[in-house]
């Protein structure tokens, strides 16, 4: 009877916190919520951008592999955003492109262009954990973040790197997801995350992700130049190097259609 | 010469275009490649090459562009030169063409290649490009076809509207090439229903849209039949086999629907000419599991059926070679840094006793450099099946390729 009151109780303070957080305590998992919420506020209105992305590969003996493509991407207003990437590199696969509507709640929809045969395939976005491109970094590494693809957990604050940082564990929604946890630290000056460790579906740390050189673009929007990937289980690393920022390019949806995969640029 | 005035109006088109070629950005890419096919038995005919056919191809690619990417010319040159198939040394231009991209609409001008459909093991509804029938034994090469392609975008689905000046015939192997039936196809007796012949000017119009986890499309089509009916004929104390290309009406469905982990697909047409008409459809499903033992890999099993109207009636009618078929596929993706891929393919005549096994594996070596392992097992005990006249022709070929 007691415990039965005891539940209650909590749960009725847990919904108010969720309802009025400004006015309560908060719980950790609002806290968490709310950073991110920030963190996603703060870069809400950046347009369009183009950019051009290098991948280095280097496995446990130091042998290096070289992937290129160019990136572009169509914010959208109350959906996951829009993006095509056309591979350069390696040259094998120069042409082919990759087409992707996400969305924030459901499966993103998902195109292939193979340029040997001119075929548009659409494919499964079921592979979020699979590897892009061979890479330390998985399909849904690069997918754009919405705040309802996690449960949050705020742990606590914690200086990285010489910058004040909030530490907060993240859990994917999506069964599919290749992670259990994800822990993010982001910094209190900008929102900006540092650092972020993915734990696998058995929980045991996979990978650490840290972002450096962050640039401001069109006065607002923070972008990182360089990321590093590194997973602790095969001892391989990915470095990526973002080249040829530009924002607020005049990109439409009509960049982002069936035909756009078929183009050359 | 084929499709004459069309060239007129590629040149005209290049001519009032190259003003602005000054701005314009350049760039090429291609490969260069080297394959050699192992066969397992010698040839039906004693004039046909023996274990082994060599070849070599070259495939570059030149691309301009101006106007930030909204005109581009694009010209791929491809030719394979065969030590063993004087057919199969052949030279095709797979692209020479010009676009403009607009506001919602986009003008394609030039020799090009369009794919259409969603299935694997057949592709029924893929029918403005002619096959390079020489070049690869799958039918998936496919020779440059001259077009103009208005396309426009519209919120209901993307309209494709073609005119093709200009016919291209298909290519097959020769005296001496493998992987054909007893008699020979003769490129110099060809004839057509149409008075044109080659130089009649087909139509085409096709819609595709996305809707949901739905993919669809449906075209209309008029003009020269790209199947050859092939003749028996004596000329002189020879038979050989003439091509005879008719004309022809059809319309085509497909249809994918992206379901989690399995792809539907549905693809069948409706074709209409001087002799006969028929349904033909290619059902299936691919299913993925990602993640193949928790290891990176994907495997992928894939299954479709082949049917054909014209199966129902004559049993050696052209069409009921595909009239109840099977296919079974397991495609195995490491998705290493190497991008190791194997597929493993059977394909059942349910009704006449025959079988193909075939096995396509690929690898990156380095940088810049691609294996390709290419396997066919033909088993038939059936004169009716056509891979009864390939039962000798079980091969595997290796290709490498340079790419830069």
């Amino acid at each position: 009877m007691k415990l039965t009151i005891t539940i209650k109780a909590i749960l009725a303070a847990m919904t108010i916190s969720a309802t009025s957080a400004n006015v309560l305590a908060a719980t950790p998992a609002q806290q968490g919520m709310d950073i991110f919420t920030e963190v996603k506020s703060r870069d809400i209105g950046w347009g369009d951008s183009k950019a051009d992305m290098h991948m280095i590969l280097s496995n446990q003996h130091g042998q290096k592999s070289i992937r290129e493509v160019k990136i572009k991407s169509l914010e959208q207003q109350n959906d996951g955003d829009k993006s095509l990437t056309v591979f350069d590199k390696p040259r094998d696969v120069k042409g082919t492109a990759f087409l992707s509507y996400s969305h924030t709640t459901g499966p993103d929809d998902q195109w292939l262009y193979m340029p040997a045969i001119k075929r548009v395939k659409r494919i499964s976005s079921r592979n979020k954990s699979g590897p892009f491109m061979g890479s330390e970094f998985a399909f849904e590494d690069f997918s754009s973040f919405e705040l309802s693809k996690y449960r949050y957990n705020f742990l606590g604050e914690e200086q990285y790197n010489g910058k004040e940082c909030f530490k907060v564990e993240q859990f994917p929604v999506d069964q599919n997801s290749g992670y259990t946890r994800r822990i993010v630290w982001v910094d209190k000056e900008n929102y900006l995350e540092q650092k972020v460790e993915f734990y696998d579906r058995k929980n045991a740390l996979l990978k650490t992700l840290t972002y450096t050189d962050y640039q401001q673009f069109s006065g607002k929007f923070w972008r990182a130049l360089s990321l590093n990937m590194v997973n602790h289980q095969n001892g391989k690393s990915t470095e990526l190097k973002w080249m040829n920022y530009a924002f607020n390019t005049g990109l439409t949806d009509k960049d982002f259609n069936r035909n756009a995969l078929k183009r050359k640029n | 010469m084929p499709g004459t005035t069309f060239y007129k109006i590629l040149a005209i088109a290049w001519l009032s275009l190259s003003w602005s070629v000054a701005a314009t950005d350049f760039s090429y890419s291609g490969k260069v490649g080297t394959e050699q096919r192992y066969f397992v038995d010698e040839g039906q005919s004693s004039h046909q090459l023996g274990n082994s056919q060599l070849s070599f191809f070259i495939n570059p690619e030149f691309h301009w562009q101006w106007n930030d990417g909204d005109d581009s010319v694009i010209f791929q040159p491809f030719y394979r030169y065969d030590k063993n198939d004087d057919e199969r040394s052949h030279l095709d231009i797979r692209e020479l063409s010009y676009l403009h991209v607009g506001g919602d609409w986009e003008l394609k001008l030039g020799i090009r290649k369009e794919y259409w459909g969603v299935t694997e093991f057949q592709h029924l509804v893929d029918v403005l490009n002619q096959t390079d029938g020489v070049d690869s034994f799958d039918g998936e090469q496919k020779l440059g076809q001259q077009m103009i392609n208005l396309s426009l975008v519209k919120d209901w689905g993307i309209v494709d509207l073609y005119v093709l000046p200009g016919f291209r015939e298909r290519t097959f192997a020769g005296e001496t090439g493998r992987l054909r039936g007893p008699l020979v196809v003769d490129k110099s007796h060809v004839s057509y229903e149409s008075s044109a012949k080659k130089e009649h000017i087909d139509v085409a119009a096709r819609w595709s849209h996305s809707i949901g986890d739905f993919d669809l499309g449906a075209y209309w089509f008029h003009g020269t039949n790209r199947d050859p009916e092939l003749i028996a004929t004596q000329v002189g104390d020879k038979s050989i086999l003439r091509q005879y290309y008719s004309q022809m009406e059809q319309v085509g469905l497909d249809i994918q629907a992206t379901k989690g982990d399995f792809l539907w697909k549905f693809e069948s047409i409706f074709r209409s000419t001087n002799k006969q008409d028929f349904w033909a459809t290619q059902a299936g499903f691919e299913y993925t599991h990602v993640g193949l033992f928790d290891s990176a890999a994907d495997l992928g099993l894939l299954m479709e059926h082949s049917w054909d109207s014209r199966g129902e009636g004559d049993e050696n009618s052209a069409g009921a070679t595909m009239q109840n078929d099977l296919f079974l596929g397991s495609r195995l993706s490491l998705n290493d840094v190497q991008s190791t891929e194997v597929l493993l393919g059977v394909g059942a005549d349910l009704e006449h006793s025959a079988t193909m096994l075939m096995i396509e594996a690929s690898r990156r070596l380095g940088e810049s450099f691609k294996a390709n392992l290419d396997v066919r097992i033909f088993h038939s005990s059936d004169m009716r099946a056509p891979s009864y006249y390939l039962r000798n022709d079980d091969y595997l070929g290796l290709t490498i390729e340079w790419y830069f």
